[in-house]
């Protein structure tokens, strides 16, 4: 049995000890990998500075992807933010230009961390690096923040799934947004129970998303969906922060996100056999780029 | 699973299991011939067949192969490193589904005219298992300091291993034999929590019934 298997558990334990679900976390992966607290951390600590040098280059990337099917659309959108043609706030259109352009970044063989996925791993940096420059966070509470999600995303990963092939895109993309809702709640002074909410409130609008990458590829829709993952997540930490629970807690959504992917027909699983990649322009993407090889 | 395979890991996109895993793969290939390379056949199998290409794994197999580890930015040009180094590699398709739908084959042929051949299987989020090497089924992950030890099936032999070993105070975690027929060719893989130092490998290759070791250290 790992301490994982619950949020709410690791909540109780931090809350009887009145300390953050992140120090809690801290301290049964430092025993679960046998090295220290400071250990742990440091390593977090490259991870991280691995995250913000991937958005970095992100953001300088003007690559297509390998399959020339996507590319530029980042872009597109950090210009309208620059010449003030964006209609949203800026908050929330750089959140958005972000995570489209570190899903450019890894469509086109660029460095990415993978969290938890490498087709998700657009969704906790935009969030997550957009949330601390906004509000002048510490790098050690932006970490803490990254240590929050490690905790939810290893629950969902224990209980339900973190694979497109076994859970369909809401065990990505969602579990993505769970981690980054919980992260940025936490960042921004919430609490361990709030933390567990926003992760609840995140995957619940993610349930029943189908994986159906256009000829099996991370590109279409798996790049834009990051932006839907990341929406998601700002708006479930919203909620959150502002006293609104799930009225399904967070466990029970984890069940029933695994309940949902174990119902879902394996053409909606990443085989590249339903959804989009069924759809007629789908259908000629994936003829095409089998032509060229 | 821990927490950094959820913060994690910092990869060559666009696929874990059809970039990062691949690499792997290659990588304990090269490691496994320990000479240049002068030619390499690469067969993909299942999912591969279709996509190998839109993933990059063609890319991430020279990588490898090239002794890259799966965050390696050169993987990308690895291709043109191959042109350079005029290195012969061709690709291929075969049914390997037998053994994972993402499995792949890697021929590797040596400047001295060794020969390896290995099938690896890449099980996701880029974990991999190595299920063949030459004419032995074998089965690891590669997660642990491994040593691969082909040797002359003969008795004594496994103990040999276990007391040398052992005199190091090295606990081995996992010891599987894998054998091609009885009292021919076999081969040993030694999982260790510890490292493996070179008194050790040096006292073992001693032995005229072990051929050519090989040690992995966790492959990152």
């Amino acid at each position: 049995m790992s301490n994982f298997d619950s949020i709410k558990d690791l909540v109780e334990i931090a809350d009887q000890e009145n300390v953050k679900l992140s120090d809690i976390i801290l301290r049964l992966q430092a025993k679960e990998l046998g090295i220290s607290e400071e250990q742990l951390l440091e390593r977090m600590r490259i991870t991280y500075h691995e995250m913000v040098l991937s958005l970095e280059n992100a953001v300088k990337n003007d690559k297509k992807s390998l399959s020339g099917l996507t590319g530029g659309d980042a872009n597109k959108l950090f210009e309208a933010i620059k010449t003030k043609r964006s209609v949203l706030p800026e908050f929330i259109s750089k959140i958005i230009a972000r995570a489209l352009a570190t899903g450019e970044l890894n469509a086109c063989m660029g460095k990415i961390v993978a969290m938890p996925t490498a087709g998700a791993c657009g969704i906790v940096p935009a969030v997550l690096l957009t949330v601390k420059e906004e509000n002048s966070i510490d790098e050690d509470v932006a970490l803490q923040g990254l240590i929050t999600a490690g905790g939810i995303g290893l629950v969902i990963a224990n209980k339900a799934s973190i694979s497109g092939a076994k859970g369909g895109c809401q065990a990505e993309c969602g579990s993505a947004a769970s981690m980054a809702a919980a992260a940025m709640t936490k960042m921004l002074g919430g609490t361990n129970e709030m933390v567990a909410n926003a992760a609840a409130l995140a995957m619940k609008n993610q349930l029943g998303l189908v994986c159906d990458p256009v000829a099996g590829l991370v590109e279409v829709p798996c790049i834009k969906r990051n932006v839907g993952g990341a929406m998601i997540a700002i708006a479930a930490a919203e909620m959150s922060l502002a006293g609104i629970k799930s009225v399904i807690p967070v466990d029970e959504v984890i069940w029933a996100m695994k309940n949902v992917g174990d119902q879902m027909s394996v053409n909606l699983k990443e085989s590249a056999k339903g959804g989009l990649a069924a759809t007629k322009t789908g259908k000629e993407i994936t003829e095409n780029f089998i032509k060229s090889y | 699973m821990n927490i950094f395979d959820i913060i994690g890991p910092i990869m060559i996109g666009p696929s874990s299991s059809h970039t990062a895993g691949v690499v792997r793969i290659a990588k304990i290939t090269s490691k496994l011939l320990g000479e240049t390379i002068v030619k390499a056949k690469v067969y993909f199998s299942g999912s591969f067949t279709t996509t190998y290409k839109g993933h990059g794994s063609d890319k991430a197999v020279m990588g490898g192969l090239l002794g890259y580890n799966a965050d390696d930015i050169r993987i990308r040009d690895s291709k043109n490193e191959f042109i350079k180094r005029k290195t012969d590699i061709s690709f291929d398709t075969e049914d390997l589904s037998e053994y994972h739908p993402n499995t792949v084959k890697i021929e590797v042929t040596g400047e001295s005219g060794k020969r390896i051949s290995v099938i690896g299987c890449s099980v996701g989020g880029g974990s991999i298992l190595i299920r063949r090497i030459n004419q032995y089924e074998v089965q690891f992950d590669a997660t642990y300091n491994t040593l691969i030890i082909p040797h002359n099936d003969i008795s004594g032999l496994i103990a040999f291993v276990a007391r040398v070993i052992a005199e190091h105070q090295i606990n081995i975690a996992n010891m599987k034999v894998f054998r091609s027929e009885r009292g021919g060719k076999a081969i040993m893989i030694i999982e260790t929590d510890q490292l493996i130092g070179k008194e050790i490998i040096n006292q073992l290759q001693s032995n005229s019934n072990i051929f050519e070791i090989t040690y992995l250290e966790p492959i990152e």
